[in-house]
């Protein structure tokens, strides 16, 4: 390593040691969260709703309180001085306990909901047993350890959100942003969902929906019990199961069109709002390397393919065999299925072949031929869809990619490889939303001319780690399948090189000449020369 | 194949190296005492306040050079022989090449002030700067800053972000007067003192003053002061780094002359980026620019002329970019910072935000000649076409929206500017 890294990031004086208000604001916050692990300790608190508002409320007051120290006496404008001396920040002694403790939560979360407190038989206890105040207030049921989670995360998503808009405060895009994740996180995610389940009584029972939650981020949308459930609830029923599907193959794809995939991805989705706001100091931990970019292609499709299969198998599990009790049979759903991703593999071959890079060519083939020979399978093996059970499937993707990938390694590790590492390497909902953008959208991000000084900002804080410098200092539009639309690439470059934009699907890629001045001839002649 | 060997690995040097492996197979070499690979130099000032590392300053992976096919070689040249097309390094070395092209870039100005030797006194402009910087200020509590321009601004930014008292001497009457407009030059003024820095107006520095160390610990203003420090920033503008060359027959003024064509006064010999003087400056652009992307131009450039096609540079309608600490500017065709002969200038000012919009135009053709903008991003594709078909103020104001480059709902202000430009004309 060279002498300046050695002496920046280790030795380099820090500019910004907590003032006083923020000491104070940590030890409010601090002492919120201490509450809640007394509960899970199993101290049995006598007033529960009074100390369930007093942790919340300290939790929310301190992060707010933090903030506000943190911003109020700064000019409007970048705020990222000493990221990188900062342990929190910088991968340091700070950022692996909060790493580690962060993971631990998620595995005791997903995998030994017990120890929370979260009882088969009987009361809850601990931890679950503190929130089921609040839990009975909304939902009239008693809590669970989602309900925990789900609180949690609401209030982290508004604190820090609350945070993120003093921090950006002079940018109203991130501003209206922000606010509209953390309106979907409280109103979609956490509240209708509860309210919801007031309706349910005798021979009338919807299953929890949060109705931003697309399939196939939502992969357990489409299984029996829930599908059992909204047809068994007549037509609110149908009408959520109907708007189910429409989410994914009617709204998605309007969307996404018009606006790119941030529509979603950093203005409604939940694990996006939480990323852009608790993870939002991680952001550029992300790796920009080009092995990182094919690592990240492999794997996000995969997770896709995966979750295809996986539901297909799984609804073709419940389907019958008989076309004369309901039209839609395995049969039927099967070739369905593979007419559908036939058709749209040959539409995307070829409207766009002249686009695609050569191993997302390679890429979309295999897939094509794994489906399909898969399919194939099936009518050869008898009972099993293709080469797995179903149910052994579905459990799998829950644990992997559901709870590892999504929660343990997502979030847990926000920290150590950025808040982005669920968004880019696992969630097949951004896959599709990826493809839609990178071949059927009006979104971009336009390149100012010859303005880029190739500082490199814009890539040290795309979450993503897209190299947004390689194609501005070319002058080249950024286009890319990952990209979630946070803004915040143009929001820290110095020269107002960057600009998202919604406009003409024509020319979004072609780059401008004012790179080279006004020598049209040197762009036509160097253009000719790298052919 | 020919051996193209190129010394400088900045913005120009390595540009041009890209460029002619895009379009040749000859060998280059690129040659840099300062860093084993390109960085941007115009990013330093983010690694000093913590907002990157130096890897991130980097735009090309460290796989790259070798994968195509450009060799680097870490070392300082010390004198060329261009009789025998010879380099000759300062560890003995030496290095043979076909064509020669020179991207040395620039150093910092010294004046000759007593004191410019001392330790605790420096400029920034390379990599060596930015090290001694960070020894330098260790335990820096109070700095001085001589000269108002880019970097200097640049510099109190760094240093305030580590809590280090700044006083800065600029020699305008307000900052950066020289180039910008004086409202213009004021507000940025306002906001520089904003940001807790002494911003001292018509000051110079008449020398540094030591203690028994040999370090600096005061200087003393054009004004008689002593004000006590244990950094001086010599800010005060670059020039060519072009010493080592001076005494060959390489014909130099300021810089290495060039032609439109950047060849130098030896044959196979060209020069590129900031260490260039151009015997004909292109259209009112100076002999000497040390911008980055004139750099970035001139190595395409040349890369084509060294592939087989001579091309002369062209660097087309000026334009430039800073930020003096939160403000953006813009600038693109010619703003003087006073009117020129003939020439208007109508500014325009926000009432709370620190915006700021300057157009200049012909008073009888009514051409529109240029623009500074100030908290506002315009987008250079728009602007450009309306200087290259010379385009009449009254059309740019009625279109300045389409030239806008801010990001999406930001407050817009054309209506603003366009009716504050009725109401000034009638009033005129």
């Amino acid at each position: 390593m060279s002498r300046i890294e050695h002496n920046m990031s280790l030795t380099g004086e820090a500019p910004a040691s907590l003032n006083t208000q923020q000491k104070l604001a940590s030890f409010l916050g601090m002492s919120g969260l201490i509450i809640l692990l007394l509960a899970g300790l199993n101290v049995n608190f006598p007033n529960k709703t009074m100390w369930l508002s007093i942790s919340l409320g300290a939790i929310f007051a301190g992060i707010v309180w933090f903030a506000r120290a943190a911003y109020s006496d700064t000019h409007p404008g970048i705020k990222n001085d000493g990221i990188w001396f900062k342990s929190m920040t910088n991968r340091g002694y700070l950022a692996w306990i909060t790493g580690i403790a962060l993971t631990g939560f998620y595995i005791v979360l997903y995998f030994y909901p017990e120890y929370l407190g979260l009882r088969a038989e009987g009361d809850n206890t601990g931890l679950i047993a503190l929130f089921d105040p609040l839990s009975k207030l909304l939902s009239g049921n008693p809590a669970s350890q989602w309900f925990v989670y789900g609180t949690l995360y609401t209030i982290a998503i508004a604190a820090f959100g609350i945070k993120f808009l003093w921090k950006y405060r002079h940018n109203r895009y991130e501003k209206l942003r922000t606010i509209s994740v953390i309106f979907f996180q409280t109103a979609f995610a956490f509240l209708i969902p509860e309210f919801m389940s007031r309706l349910n009584g005798e021979g009338f029972s919807l299953p929890y929906y949060d109705l931003k939650n697309i399939w196939p981020l939502n992969y357990y949308n489409f299984e029996q019990y829930r599908v059992d459930d909204f047809l068994s609830a007549g037509t609110i029923g149908l009408a959520l199961l109907l708007f189910g599907i429409a989410s994914i193959f009617i709204i998605t794809p309007i969307l996404t069109y018009k606006y790119g995939k941030r529509w979603y991805c950093s203005w409604v989705c939940g694990c996006g709002g939480l990323a852009e706001t608790a993870g939002d100091p991680y952001r550029h931990l992300s790796d920009k390397s080009l092995f990182a970019w094919k690592v990240e292609r492999w794997v996000i499709h995969s997770v896709l393919v995966f979750v295809v299969l996986m539901t297909t198998a799984v609804v073709y599990s419940y389907l019958g065999y008989d076309a004369d009790k309901y039209w839609l049979n395995r049969d039927v759903f099967l070739v369905g299925v593979a007419v559908f991703l036939t058709i749209l593999f040959a539409g995307i071959w070829y409207f766009k072949r002249e686009e695609l890079e050569k191993d997302a060519r390679y890429g979309a083939i295999c897939y094509l031929v794994i489906i399909l020979s898969l399919v194939g399978f099936h009518y050869m093996s008898g009972q099993n869809l293709f080469l797995f059970n179903a149910e052994t499937l579905r459990q799998a993707y829950g644990f992997l990619i559901g709870a590892v990938f999504s929660g343990v390694i997502g979030t847990g590790f926000y920290p150590i490889f950025g808040n982005r590492v669920w968004c880019r390497f696992g969630c097949p909902m951004a896959a599709i939303l990826g493809m839609q953008q990178r071949l059927f959208s009006k979104f971009r991000i336009t390149t100012n001319g010859g303005q880029c000084i190739s500082c490199g900002n814009c890539s040290t804080y795309c979450e993503m780690g897209i190299d947004v410098r390689a194609y501005a200092q070319k002058g080249e539009n950024i286009v890319r399948s990952s990209c979630v639309g946070c803004g915040i690439c143009s929001a820290v470059c110095p020269r107002g090189v960057l600009k998202l934009e919604n406009g003409s699907p024509r020319n979004r890629t072609i780059s401008q000449e004012a790179v080279m001045g006004d020598n049209l001839d040197l762009l036509d002649l160097i253009e000719q020369k790298s052919k | 194949m020919k051996h193209i060997v190129i010394i400088g690995n900045g913005i120009a040097g390595i540009t041009a190296a890209r460029h002619i492996r895009k379009a040749s197979d000859q060998r280059i070499t690129v040659i840099s005492g300062e860093s084993d690979y390109f960085f941007s130099r115009t990013a330093l000032m983010y690694v000093y306040m913590g907002h990157m590392k130096w890897d991130h300053l980097k735009p090309y992976e460290d796989w790259f050079w070798e994968k195509n096919r450009i060799e680097l070689k870490k070392a300082w040249v010390e004198k060329v022989d261009f009789d025998n097309k010879k380099l000759l390094f300062s560890e003995g070395e030496s290095m043979n090449y076909d064509q020669l092209v020179l991207a040395t870039g620039s150093v910092y100005n010294k004046f000759g002030w007593e004191g410019e030797d001392l330790k605790g006194v420096q400029g920034l402009v390379s990599k060596q700067d930015l090290i001694e910087l960070e020894e330098n200020t260790a335990y820096t509590k109070k700095a001085v800053i001589v000269g108002g321009g880019l970097i200097g601004v640049e510099l109190a930014e760094m240093l305030r972000t580590r809590k280090i008292e700044v006083t800065f001497l600029v020699r305008e009457k307000a900052f950066w007067n020289n180039v910008l407009p004086l409202p213009e030059a004021r507000m940025i003024s306002e906001h520089i003192a904003s940001h807790g820095v002494d911003l001292r107006h018509t000051t110079e520095l008449d020398k540094i003053l030591a203690d028994e160390n040999g370090r600096v610990k005061a200087v003393r203003t054009s004004a008689g002061e002593e004000i006590e420090c244990q950094l001086v920033g010599l800010c005060a503008g670059v020039r060519p780094n072009i010493d080592f060359l001076k005494a060959t027959e390489l014909e130099t003024d300021r810089g290495i002359l060039v032609n439109e064509f950047l060849e130098t006064s030896i044959p196979d010999v060209y020069a590129i980026g900031d260490c260039v003087q151009h015997r004909d400056p292109v259209g009112l652009r100076k002999p000497v620019e040390a911008v980055w992307y004139t750099g970035r131009i001139m190595g395409e450039t040349l890369a084509q002329t060294l592939t087989g096609k001579r091309t002369a540079y062209q660097p087309g309608n000026w334009f430039n970019s800073a930020k003096f600490f939160d403000i953006e500017y813009q600038t693109y065709g010619w703003v003087w910072p006073k009117p020129l002969k003939n020439e208007q200038h109508f500014h325009w000012q926000h009432e709370k935000e620190p915006k700021a919009v300057t157009i200049a135009f012909d008073m009888e053709s009514r051409k529109f000649l240029g623009i500074n903008t100030f908290g506002i991003r315009m987008r250079q594709e728009v602007i450009d076409t309306w200087l290259d078909k010379e385009m009449k103020i009254d059309h740019v104001l009625v279109n300045l929206r389409e030239a806008n480059f801010d990001p999406e709902f930001y407050d817009r202000h054309e209506k603003e500017i366009f009716r504050s430009f009725k109401n000034n004309l009638q009033q005129a």
